[in-house]
């Protein structure tokens, strides 16, 4: 029984808006545009990939994705081919560049920045001296106090 | 010493509230256009009245020499036939308008501009979207100004209002007129 389970499980492939009409003839040119339609945005519909959605203008983007690499285009030039068209905001990734270097770099700034001031504060602590003995007055207190505890 | 320590996570915090607030009143549908100063892409279209009867279609040559405003429609398009009357006074008032059907029918095309009037001096058929996809459109109605060297100059997405047209739109198109 798991052993069915498992294998439906493999059989079924993750959903996909991808109509049959649209695929490629070639299983390896078809896989490449796949993986470059996932991490391409449908533009009107903003956080869905092209892979995902059924916007009929996400449609069309896949054809053009299909159609550039039937031209013979490689991934990169598919993918330029659509930035020059609608700009970095159809890549689902940003791409690393200067006006993306805070988004990129920044959480990293923060990690380095806060383990900085951990390790600083560390050392401030391990800096004093660890046995202070008690004060007469300080004795005093903690006498009273545990004689308050037992009554 | 000890209040700052405790006090700059809540004003970093602020910080960032007041960043995303910002972000909110931002509209995400507003692209910027990559065609701000570049050529328009290259196209020749046959007209919506390609198919029976005949007609002019468009190229993209054809919006040279003069500046020019490039309005993608479709009969389909619920703001389209509120952005109309814009188009109509901007085409009286003497500027060339030039229209794109995108993934329209022809023939819906005809009778959306039959029922509602023609402002455009040629109208093309953007059957497949493929030209759409060139220029970058995400929706309609969208409309590109195009100066005389046949570059994009702006881009206005959604629909013009009048207000539009008068305060920006206008202004801009004396100015290409002007231009050398």
């Amino acid at each position: 029984m798991k052993v069915l389970i498992a294998a439906l499980l493999l059989m079924s492939a993750p959903a996909a808006a991808v109509l049959p009409d649209e695929m490629l003839a070639d299983p390896a040119l078809e896989a490449r545009a796949r993986t470059i339609s996932r991490d391409l945005r449908c533009v009107v519909c903003q956080n869905q990939s092209i892979d995902d959605s059924d916007a009929p203008l996400a449609r069309d983007l896949r054809l053009v994705v299909r159609e550039q690499l039937t031209l013979g285009k490689s991934d990169t030039e598919t993918i330029d081919y659509l930035v020059t068209r609608y700009g970095n905001f159809v890549l689902l990734k940003p791409p690393v560049e200067p006006a993306t270097w805070a988004l990129w770099l920044g959480p990293f700034a923060v990690l380095l920045g806060g383990g900085a001031a951990l390790i600083a504060w560390n050392r401030r602590r391990s800096a004093l001296p660890a046995d202070i003995p008690l004060s007469e007055s300080e004795l005093a207190q903690v006498a009273a106090l545990s004689q308050d505890e037992t009554t | 010493m000890n209040r700052i320590v405790f006090l700059a996570p809540v004003i970093a915090f602020i910080a960032l509230v007041g960043f995303f607030g910002i972000g909110l009143t931002k509209d995400p549908k507003e692209l910027p256009s990559q065609l701000i100063d570049r050529p328009l892409p290259t196209f020749d279209l046959p007209g919506i009245a390609a198919a029976p009867g005949g007609g002019p279609g468009l190229a993209s040559v054809t919006l040279k020499g003069e500046p020019a405003l490039l309005n993608i429609f479709a009969s389909w398009c619920a703001a389209c036939p509120q952005e109309h009357p814009v188009l109509t006074r901007i085409s009286a008032e003497g500027f060339p308008v030039y229209g794109i059907a995108w993934k329209d029918k022809p023939q819906d095309s005809r009778d959306w501009l039959t029922k509602w009037g023609n402002p455009y001096r040629a109208t093309a058929a953007d059957e497949n979207g493929r030209t759409a996809i060139d220029l970058g459109v995400t929706g309609v109605p969208e409309t590109f100004i195009v100066d005389k060297a046949g570059r994009v100059r702006f881009k206005q997405i959604g629909p013009i209002s009048p207000e539009q047209w008068e305060a920006t739109i206008k202004p801009l198109m004396a100015k290409l007129r002007a231009e050398a």
